[in-house]
């Protein structure tokens, strides 16, 4: 009874709100730590400044901690007015519940100057539901003194040749792979790109659109990831090891501990962040793109990677659109990108100033091919049971038809 | 007796008296649930709103496919959702897990705890002081406990790592190992639990009468006979309530999970409430996870209701069973 009251109350507020001229804007992101916390308040202050009378309001989350309360918003059909959105399936069960807002004429027109690739990621049926502010790949990262410690001439541009460093800088004692199997996502890039290299990025859609994740190309994929953890590549005690903890993922990189990790464009300032130092390990981080497999039809310039970006809740005034249009404006573009975000818009490149960064921006405009995070383009359900049949290959305790046949079974469920 | 029958449920029999006549009784009836109603009212609604009504709503969606979103679920299933719950390895090894947790608590955590709170009950130096550090663990919230124990059993440079290095032990991987994993939890919840359940013991010891164990003492009886057949007896109640809170909290246990090791590696310490939020929030499944919520709320009422019935039958006797019939 009491429930049901107190919801029949809040939207009434909500509309009392709107009604007596007060526009506040609650904007959710994901950026909870500097430099990219201080820039985004920087511009919210700056469009206040701007806008009179407009307020925003905003509400800095951990990634875990958004998409948990998120959901609670969401379900309860009260998302905020401009939230952190990755695309891809999750924006679709949004959209398909009325949740959030369409981009369209005036309000889509800066479209026009941001990334195709990734203006892509939130078009759903023809119509724009949000749009990115930064496009980002996976690839691998690199201690480039440890490379050079065990003898590694060239940074390997096959699978073969990978697995060859591998063993290279077990030999001399350093571990080759930093991993956290207990977050789980971070395996599921070895599982995702294998399959994009042996079936490409065509193959990828083929099985989104049938559930066919038990064709030979996934099998392929597990049984090539298999290879890999069959030499014992990771840190000890992999399997518990978080991405973001003082002895996770970044930490060991940052720290120098391992000698390299499959991440995204994100990596050196999360290994800085969670570095003892606090700085990584500086100009002896290098980057290289996923190596090609023999035998595989997809080419080595299709790319794994994903968007940031915003979305636009159902109750938002109309001064939201305003504001992500000027999120998204070339000059604010300009002042994200030294802070290590990837600019999607024309005219913002060159205010990147990491060499690495430019490495991955250069990829990321070359690539003949663009596959979102599989735990972001599907529903919910199938990108977390990609998840977990990885970490049981992780973990040796399931074989590569296994995993397959069981992403497959979840697909169909569907 | 006055206060028993104000809190008694309404319909129990009201005193019989040969001076009433039936309609001053039924007048009296009346006025006694004039004045029952005002009271309860507050508390019954919140208990409709806050418990009653979400149990009847999960009941509901847990016959749904719903992912959660928007309005009310429109893709009736059945018991669907049940069916696939019961062929779920994953559920079933969470049932598996509930037990051996219940089990491992039952017969190491609480016999540390009685043993202590005995120790603890004798005359010491510093007896005061050992009360407070054993309890202290239990006033830290389980997410600090989780978070204080993820750096101790780092495989990485963690205290007991550390420790095992200068006895010339290799460090071990303690929350990463999916066969080790489950009973280093088990360690971690009984490192926080066992001062709670020490210092209900101590207060149960407490309130043994010392001249039992004086008159026992005259009689020749040895320790061990004064702990069989006195103190362990005396325990009784408290024990009975100790087992109860233990298993229904191994039945609940989420937070330390999610914080040590989110369930994982695969699966090898999720318990089910880990598997709802999994399910509810991670794949956006809500009917299956309502499902997995109403089976889990099923297993802690059943159990409640019989351990009410058989265990704690005796403690409650006069309290709670036979409120109706005093007369």
């Amino acid at each position: 009874m009491l429930a049901a009251a107190a919801a029949a109350l809040l939207p009434a507020c909500r509309k009392d709100d709107a009604a007596s001229g007060s526009k506040t804007i609650n904007w959710w992101h994901i950026q909870n730590t500097d430099p990219m916390l201080s820039v985004w308040a920087g511009l919210a202050k700056q469009f206040e400044a701007a806008h009179p009378g407009v307020k925003v309001n905003i509400t800095p989350l951990e990634n875990e901690a958004f998409k948990a309360k998120l959901t609670t918003v969401t379900q309860a059909g009260n998302p905020p007015d401009v939230f952190h959105s990755w695309g891809g399936g999750v924006l679709e069960q949004q959209v398909a519940a009325g949740l959030v807002k369409e981009l369209s004429g005036a309000s889509a027109s800066f479209l026009e100057s941001v990334s195709p690739n990734g203006v892509k990621l939130y078009q759903l049926g023809g119509k724009q539901y949000g749009t990115p502010y930064e496009l980002g790949m996976v690839g691998f990262w690199y201690n480039k003194e440890l490379f050079a410690k065990a003898g590694v001439k060239s940074t390997p541009a096959t699978w073969g040749e990978l697995l060859g460093v591998v063993r290279q800088l077990k030999a001399a004692g350093i571990v080759p792979i930093a991993l956290a199997g207990g977050d789980k996502w971070p395996a599921h890039f070895y599982w995702s790109y294998l399959a994009i290299r042996q079936g490409g990025v065509a193959g990828m859609a083929e099985a989104a659109k049938t559930g066919g994740f038990d064709a030979p190309a996934f099998v392929t994929a597990g049984a090539k990831f298999a290879e890999l953890v069959a030499l014992e590549p990771f840190q000890p005690g992999f399997l518990g090891t978080k991405y973001m903890a003082n002895d996770g993922q970044s930490a060991l990189m940052g720290n120098g501990q391992a000698a390299m990790e499959l991440m995204g464009q994100w990596a050196p300032s999360i290994e800085a962040a969670y570095s003892t130092d606090k700085k990584g390990v500086g100009d002896k981080l290098g980057f290289f793109p996923f190596p090609a497999l023999e035998g595989g039809q997809g080419s080595p310039t299709e790319v794994l990677g994903g968007a940031n970006g915003f979305a636009i809740g159902k109750n938002a005034p109309p001064e939201a659109f305003e504001f992500v249009k000027f999120l998204l404006a070339p000059e604010s573009q300009r002042k994200v990108a030294p802070a290590g975000v990837l600019p999607v818009v024309q005219g913002a490149e060159d205010a990147l100033v990491d060499p690495n960064l430019k490495l991955v921006h250069d990829a990321l405009k070359s690539a003949t091919g663009f596959q979102l995070y599989l735990d972001q383009a599907y529903p919910p359900a199938i990108g977390q049971q990609v998840n977990d049949s990885v970490a049981e290959l992780v973990a040796k305790s399931a074989s590569p038809e296994a995993v397959a046949q069981a992403i497959a079974k979840t697909a169909k469920n569907q | 007796m006055d206060a028993t029958r104000i809190t008694a449920p309404a319909n129990s029999t009201p005193p019989k008296s040969a001076a009433l006549s039936p309609g001053s009784q039924r007048r009296a009836r009346a006025r006694r649930r004039n004045t029952l109603i005002p009271f309860l009212l507050p508390a019954l609604s919140i208990f409709t709103g806050l418990v009653l009504v979400p149990i009847g709503l999960g009941l509901y969606t847990s016959l749904f496919k719903w992912n959660g979103f928007g309005g009310l679920p429109t893709n009736f299933v059945g018991l669907d959702n049940f069916v696939r719950l019961f062929g779920d390895e994953i559920f079933l090894g969470d049932l598996r897990r509930g037990l051996v947790l219940v089990l491992l608590s039952l017969v190491v955590q609480l016999p540390v705890a009685l043993g202590l709170a005995l120790l603890l009950n004798q005359p010491l130096r510093f007896r005061g002081i050992y009360r407070l550090i054993f309890f202290a663990p239990y006033v830290l919230s389980e997410v600090i406990t989780g978070v204080l124990f993820t750096m101790v059993l780092s495989p990485t440079g963690g205290l007991v790592n550390q420790i095992f290095d200068v006895f010339g032990i290799a460090g071990q991987t303690w929350l990463s190992d999916p066969s080790r994993v489950l009973v280093t939890m088990f360690f971690v919840v009984s490192w926080k639990y066992f001062g709670f359940h020490m210092i209900l013991y101590l207060a149960g010891r407490q309130d043994i009468p010392p001249e039992l164990t004086e008159a026992a003492m005259m009689d020749g009886a040895s320790t061990w006979q004064i702990f069989r057949n006195i103190t362990l007896p005396l325990l009784g109640p408290t024990i009975r309530i100790s087992v109860f809170l233990s298993t229904i909290g191994a039945i609940q246990l989420f937070d330390m999970v999610w914080v040590l090791t989110g369930g994982g590696p695969i699966h090898a310490s999720e318990t089910m409430a880990v598997t709802l939020f999994q399910y509810g929030f991670r794949r956006y499944e809500v009917g299956y996870a309502s499902a997995i919520s109403v089976t889990m709320f099923m297993i802690s009422l059943v159990f409640a209701l019989l351990y009410q019935r058989f265990v704690l039958r005796r403690d409650t006797e006069g309290a709670v069973t036979r409120t109706g019939d005093i007369r």
